[in-house]
């Protein structure tokens, strides 16, 4: 029951978020706040995993292959096609959940516990639109950010696979380009915008609607991070079902 | 003025307001008090529209709350500065901008118009120089008197305080205590102060409502409250020694 509650109350954050507005000149310096904690605060750590992760992925694709009669140019297909179709869409974004999810669900929450929230609605400001809406519309750049993390997936693939002695740049490159299908990049792409969604208003409901003190606001974005991630993992089998099968 | 009539509040079956009925007084300085768990916060909260009631009603001046619109409350809204008990600054703001925040969302001013504003109210709230600090910068009472800042900076015509002077000094919670007294009769603004603080409604508690378990239990002013014979209020506001000599020497004097 308590679920069912969650879920409609969740539904009607959403409603709300965009009822009532606040003044374009505000919620525009509130837009840049939050794509400069959201997106380029997130850019570092997800170059850095992305770069590592691709050339684990090439290293691990090319210690597998041990017919000679498989083409070489497979490390880079392989490594290609797991970094744009999973990799850089699902994976990134669980990460996402736990740096992104946990920073809005505890910065809501605490502003929650302080009374500043109760402080906008005291004034008649939708503190919903305030707060949740710039976060959305931030992570709406979120595809940007997803599209540098299969970029240098690739890139890390390459270097560790050429450097590592498994494949020739000519052969990882051949690789990449082999069998190559745009509508793999369009669904990696509906997929991202879908989880940007997602990152967006679970922690944001997890912050807005908790009770409690500082022990609590840890609490919410643990609970935050983790219902992030099974939605994230439930729509990615959902949408994978829809659009690729 | 603010007019409430028989209000009921439950939280999950157990109610908290059992028909609480009162006035607060234009340009007075309204005191609710009463014990820990007696209701003051949530009738406070009644009052502001963040908690909804079950029964009863809330007038504004005449206009029922209950009654308006939604663009009707955020109008009613915008004549209402709230000073809460933690003073409910926004951390990412500076003091400067925490205090101009209720004029950028709400009127057309200019930016010149809104710093001078801005020093106006820092100035008559006694803080110079410390529009570049960050609210975790401030001091108790810093913060306190910014919040006052930032509840007036509109020109409000209802002004709620709740718990202003907790966690302050003696001396800081009296500063703050004739600081709001000042702005109530220089704006003539209906203030309505939550507090359990004594010493608060001896020096500023002109129109006093006492809350016991839910009920109004009393009614009057600083100067009855010392002749009143009612056990409850006895029991609270004579609870201390000091305040129980101040008593008897209000009678002997009067005597």
């Amino acid at each position: 029951m308590l679920y069912l509650h969650n879920i409609g109350t969740y539904f009607l954050m959403i409603v709300e978020m965009f009822r009532k507005p606040t003044k374009w000149g505000v919620m525009k310096q509130l837009i840049l706040k939050d794509i400069d904690d959201l997106i380029i605060g997130s850019l570092g750590i997800v170059a850095f995993i992305s770069f590592f992760v691709g050339g684990v992925v090439a290293i691990q694709t090319a210690l597998n292959i041990s017919n000679p009669l498989i083409p070489k140019n497979l490390v880079g297909f392989a490594t290609r096609q797991s970094i744009v179709l999973e990799f850089g869409p699902t994976f990134i974004s669980i990460i996402m959940a736990g740096k992104v999810g946990s920073f809005i669900t505890s910065s809501i929450g605490t502003m929650r516990v302080t009374e500043q929230i109760d402080a906008l609605e005291v004034m008649g400001i939708n503190s919903l639109n305030y707060l949740v809406f710039p976060k959305f519309i931030s992570l709406l750049l979120y595809p940007f950010v997803i599209s540098i993390a299969m970029f240098l997936g690739i890139v890390g693939g390459m270097i560790a696979s050429v450097y590592g002695g498994f494949s020739t740049a000519e052969d990882y490159i051949a690789g990449i380009q082999l069998d190559f299908k745009p509508f793999h990049v369009a669904y990696a792409f509906i997929k991202t915008s879908v989880f940007a969604f997602i990152l967006a208003t679970i922690p944001s409901f997890h912050g807005f609607y908790m009770k409690g003190g500082a022990l609590e606001v840890g609490k919410a974005s643990t609970t935050s991070f983790v219902w992030t991630s099974v939605v994230i993992i439930l729509l990615n089998y959902l949408l994978t079902q829809m659009l690729l099968s | 003025m603010i007019e409430v009539k028989d209000l009921h509040k439950s939280f999950g079956g157990i109610e908290v307001l059992k028909g609480i009925s009162t006035t607060f007084e234009k340009g007075m300085t309204n005191l609710i008090i009463g014990q820990s768990g007696s209701g003051k916060t949530v009738f406070i909260k009644c009052l502001l529209g963040l908690f909804p009631y079950e029964n009863g009603c809330i007038s504004y001046d005449g206009k029922i709350f209950s009654e308006l619109t939604e663009d009707q409350k955020r109008d009613l809204r915008g004549d209402i500065g709230m000073v809460f008990q933690g003073s409910a600054l926004f951390d990412s703001l500076t003091i400067a901008q925490n205090v101009m925040f209720p004029l950028k969302m709400f009127t057309k001013q200019s930016k010149s118009e809104m710093e001078d504003r801005v020093d106006f109210v820092l100035k008559r709230v006694n803080l110079i120089d410390a529009h570049n600090k960050m609210p975790s910068e401030a001091s108790g009472g810093m913060q306190k008197r910014v919040a006052i800042a930032r509840a007036i900076v509109n020109n409000p015509k209802y002004l709620f305080c709740d718990e202003p002077n907790s966690g302050l000094d003696p001396k800081t919670a009296i500063i703050i205590d004739n600081l709001i007294k000042e702005i109530t009769d220089e704006y003539d603004i209906t203030t309505v102060i939550n507090s359990h603080d004594m010493n608060s409604v001896m020096e500023i508690g002109e129109k006093i409502v006492f809350l016991k378990d839910g009920l109004k239990a009393w009614e009057g002013s600083k100067d009855t409250i010392f002749k009143t014979d009612n056990e409850v209020v006895t029991d609270f506001v004579y609870s201390s020694e000091l305040m129980k000599k101040v008593r008897q020497m209000y009678i002997e004097e009067k005597q």
